[in-house]
């Protein structure tokens, strides 16, 4: 079974690879490209731990082919960081202890970071529903929606600006 | 030493996690994120019957795939004999232990491991999983506990016989062990009693639902020396069991700590190292493994399916006179459930003065269960902390007066046996009443609950070792890995003793070979007995500062104070100097007496028992009989908080835990004894929408065991959540839920009931 040639762009970098036909994005991410932040924490898409952005919405990565990444733009974890500069939503992490073991981190700051991009406002209850996606079996999820909705306020501030 | 009452300056505050920006972009490396040259894969083949007799195993066609490296069975495996192991808060054995990393003879559970393979590639190691041929005689199995206990029951081991009977049985059994103990008269505190009791409550097997799956990368080289990269609860437990089941000298075995996402007590033993260690020892390549979810939820210990039967007796005016509780706990493959436990924590909130604790440790053909979070506590505080509010409504009290009128308090001797000291449960009753919680309107459908739980936290063996650095800096290494923001409560204390900025400490879990022997993490214990042991090697890290100090003023250490970093000479007696910063004296310790650095090992006592009450409301639709939680309070006795939104997070964590145990979560069995349910689409753990802010409340009733006076805080909060939820569902809907979880057929089936 030849290998599948895909071109694509990650975290702003053209990024060329060879995957098998059956393999997930996710192990492409990790196994092939070394960026181990998107998490496997199911392989079946319920516990969001893998979750990336493509073409601007948010997917888990071990339900799509790593083929079928070809001409698409990915984002990952690592790339939601501005150089050393933190985005909003990893910054409030940390300040409202909203994580616990970490595992479920990546995944929880991508799908903030997107819902963020969409909905800059967001009551409390729309960020519950659209992070329901994401299992976080440490913190019951107080500080994370916490966090997001804190994050949420200082990039409307920035906007602003 | 103590810095109880003192003025602090760095504990309690909220400082960042110093590992957090790792874990928030993506750097932080756990189980599965570690690659090592010329690695191969390893992946297990598991039992698909829930009993069988492995008759046969021929991997001669996997061997010849190309890229397959290895394969191993239980005959790649010392066949070691029964040798008792405390694993953190329960006995094992581990012969046992041996026999569920790998099947010898018989598969005991749907999802036994019965052999392992190792290949150049993941995909190439699932092909050779299909090619090994495992000849098996079906034999019948028994997953129910009570039937489990039945005299007709399939046997699971011909060699057990039933402990704390007499006389000694002559015949196995499924029942390893038979737990009792009394207080008082508890015929006599029946007959006194005004309103009795008795229901029966029952639990299914949970899991743990750590999102990250078991995962390690073993090495083997030619001289026989080792290492272990893997995410475990103690990677000290990792290299002294590997060691026992694969006859290795401990020195020969480096276990490092990856990061860990999540294990509750589900990660204190080992699955998937010893076999990583076999498959590279035989094929000579590192091997890694990574478990998939639905291995973890098949081949990993859940917690104990259960029956708690419960009987009160009270006076009118709601004073406890007799209580007698049977807890029956499915052990899983091998003896070993939390029913010791178990029955200590059912009554030791209350001071009975009659009572009668009875546990049955059963084994079943399901996997081995592991501690879950307090393990025992939540089944048996299930069936208390619900009986207890039956007792309320059938006396027309308010159940947080029952409890008030109940509750253990110092000098009160439990019924398990200690008398109680410096302990804050009435406090956290006291701080629920005064919540406004307790008195906020409810609306139609909606009823409020509350309960209690109780947690004996441990303390043990931990080491630590503080280093100052040439610039002033300092390190602070220890031995347990770090599960949820431990690290920056080891810094803070650090920090808090030395007199410096936390920014200027940092905190790392060193592997096995690079500090001292430390138990795992679990138990409740890491704030407090490594947090001890930090403490410990940071004040003799201040003496020693104060020694150096006094060479440079040649003066007496004695006339030498250390405060806010810095030395001080200690009176007018002592000389005029300038104070000195803790990094003048860093800069100048070559000349001063080389290093400074000093290390503690201990093994700390007196870890102050937890107690938390939680206030639960909720609504309950009649239609489909789901359960909204609306809000919910939790309350404990934390000692003292070292970083409070990390302590409140444990909070937090264990009642969604918790909400999860009473509303969702159960294993669910087919007619032939496989797991039907084995994946979070169809093991529904709590998700954000799920639930409300949960407020939590930190009442701290310092220990005096600990020099900052800090309690273990972790487990107390998953126990009472279950009991909360069921009785403000029947002020909610009218109805007793007493089979858990209380999903909405349940819910709804007794709603029709109850309608008629």
């Amino acid at each position: 079974m030849s290998k599948i040639h895909v071109s694509t762009v990650i975290n702003d970098d053209p990024v060329e690879y060879l995957c098998e036909p059956q393999q997930s994005l996710l192990d492409v991410l990790r196994d092939e490209l070394n960026l181990t932040g998107s998490k496997e924490g199911c392989g079946s898409g319920d516990c969001g731990a893998c979750t990336v952005i493509v073409d601007g919405r948010i997917v888990c990565s071990c339900l799509m082919l790593g083929a079928e990444a070809e001409g698409r733009k990915i984002t990952t974890v690592e790339g939601i960081a501005t150089g050393d500069k933190l985005h909003p939503v990893q910054q409030k992490f940390l300040e409202h202890a909203a994580l616990q073991c970490g595992f479920c981190t990546p995944g929880f700051i991508v799908a903030a970071k997107a819902l963020l991009d969409e909905n800059p406002n967001p009551s409390e209850e729309e960020a519950r529903y659209w992070l329901a996606g994401n299992l976080c079996r440490c913190t019951g999820y107080d500080k994370i929606v916490r966090a997001v909705l804190d994050a949420a306020e200082v990039m409307r501030a920035e906007a602003a600006e | 030493m103590t810095f109880i009452g003192k003025d602090l300056k760095v504990v309690g505050t909220r400082p960042i996690r110093p590992d957090g920006v790792d874990k928030v972009t993506g750097r932080a490396n756990f189980g599965a994120d570690m690659t090592v040259p010329g690695m191969i894969w390893g992946k297990i083949k598991r039992s698909p019957h829930a009993h069988a007799r492995i008759l046969r195993i021929d991997a001669e066609k996997a061997l010849r795939l190309p890229g397959v490296k290895a394969v191993v069975t239980a005959a790649d495996f010392p066949n070691i004999a029964a040798e008792e192991a405390f694993a953190g808060e329960a006995i094992m054995d581990f012969r046992d232990l041996s026999r569920n990393c790998m099947a010898r003879d018989k598969a005991l559970y749907d999802g036994h491991a019965v052999a392992a393979v190792a290949a150049s590639t993941p995909a190439i190691a699932e092909a050779a999983l299909e090619l090994i041929d495992v000849e098996y005689e079906v034999l019948p199995f028994v997953i129910d506990v009570e039937k489990a206990m039945a005299a007709d029951a399939p046997l699971l081991h011909g060699e057990l016989f039933t402990q704390g009977i007499e006389p000694k049985p002559t015949a196995p059994s499924n029942i390893a062990k038979r737990i009792n103990f009394t207080k008082g008269d508890i015929e006599k505190g029946f007959r006194e009693a005004d309103v009795v009791i008795e229901r029966r409550y029952t639990t299914r097997p949970v899991h743990q639902g750590y999102i990250e799956p078991h995962a390690c990368v073993a090495t083997v080289a030619a001289d026989g020396q080792c290492s272990i990269w893997s995410s475990s609860q103690g990677h000290f437990m990792v290299r002294q069991y590997c060691a026992h089941l694969l006859g290795i000298d401990i020195a020969n075995i480096r276990a490092a700590a990856a990061e860990i996402g999540g294990g509750f007590g589900g990660k204190t033993l080992i699955y998937v190292e010893p076999v990583a260690l076999a498959l590279a020892k035989k094929s000579g390549h590192s091997v890694k493994i990574v478990m998939t979810r639905e291995e973890v939820f098949r081949g990993t210990g859940p917690a104990a399916g259960s029956v708690i039967e419960v009987k009160l007796g009270a006076k009118k005016d709601g004073r406890l006179t007799a209580a007698e509780v049977t807890l029956k706990y499915q052990a899983g493959a091998f003896p070993g459930s939390p029913v010791g436990p178990g029955c200590m924590c059912a009554l030791a909130m209350y001071d009975v003065p009659n009572a009668n604790v009875t546990g049955y440790d059963v084994v079943c053909n399901r996997p081995k269960v592991a501690a879950y979070r307090a393990p025992g506590a939540p089944n048996a505080s299930w069936g208390v902390e619900s009986c207890l509010d039956e007792l309320a409504l059938a006396l027309g009290l308010d159940p947080l007066s029952l409890r008030e009128k109940n509750a253990a308090k110092d000098g009160v001797k439990a019924v398990h046996g200690p008398t109680w000291q410096n302990i804050g449960y009435a406090e956290t009753l006291a701080a629920a009443k005064a919540h406004p919680h307790w008195r906020a309107p409810l609306g139609a459908g909606q009823g409020r609950g509350i309960a209690s739980g109780f947690w004996f936290n441990i303390g043990g063996e931990s080491t630590a070792s503080v280093h100052v650095n040439e610039d002033g800096t300092v390190v602070v290494a220890t031995g347990s890995p770090d599960i949820g923001g431990s690290r920056v409560s080891m810094a803070m204390m650090v920090a808090e003793v030395l007199g410096v900025a936390v920014e200027r400490v940092r905190p790392i879990v060193a592997d096995t070979s690079s500090i001292g022997y430390t138990f795992l993490t679990g138990g409740s214990r890491v704030t407090f007995a490594t947090g001890m042991a930090a403490t410990e090697a940071a004040s003799r890290v201040v003496d020693e500062l104060k020694k150096r100090a006094a060479v440079i003023w040649e003066i007496s250490p004695e006339a030498v104070e250390w405060r806010d970093g810095m030395a001080y000479p200690a009176g007018q007696n002592a000389g005029a100097f300038e104070p000195l910063p803790l990094a003048e004296i860093a800069f100048r310790s070559a000349r001063t007496g080389g290093p400074i650095s000093a290390e503690a090992a201990i093994n700390a006592q007196g870890p102050g028992a937890g107690f938390g009450t939680h206030i639960c409301d909720v609504e309950v639709d009649k239609e489909t009989g789901a359960v909204k939680i609306l809000r919910y309070t939790a309350i404990q006795d934390v000692g003292r908080a070292i970083h409070p939104a990390y302590v409140e997070g444990q909070l937090q964590g264990g009642v969604t835990q918790g909400v999860g145990w009473a509303l969702n979560e159960e294993y669910i069995y087919d007619k032939d004894g496989r797991l039907e349910n084995p994946g979070f689409l169809d093991y529904r753990i709590p998700v954000a929408s799920d639930l409300p802010m949960i407020d939590a409340v930190l009442v701290e009733v310092p220990n005096p065991r600990h020099p900052f006076g800090v309690r273990g805080v972790g487990e107390v909060p998953i126990i009472p959540p279950t009991a909360a939820v069921a009785n403000a569902i029947y002020r909610a809907a009218g109805v007793r839920l007493r089979d858990l979880p209380m999903s909405p057929p349940k819910v709804l089936a007794a709603i029709d009931e109850e309608k008629g």
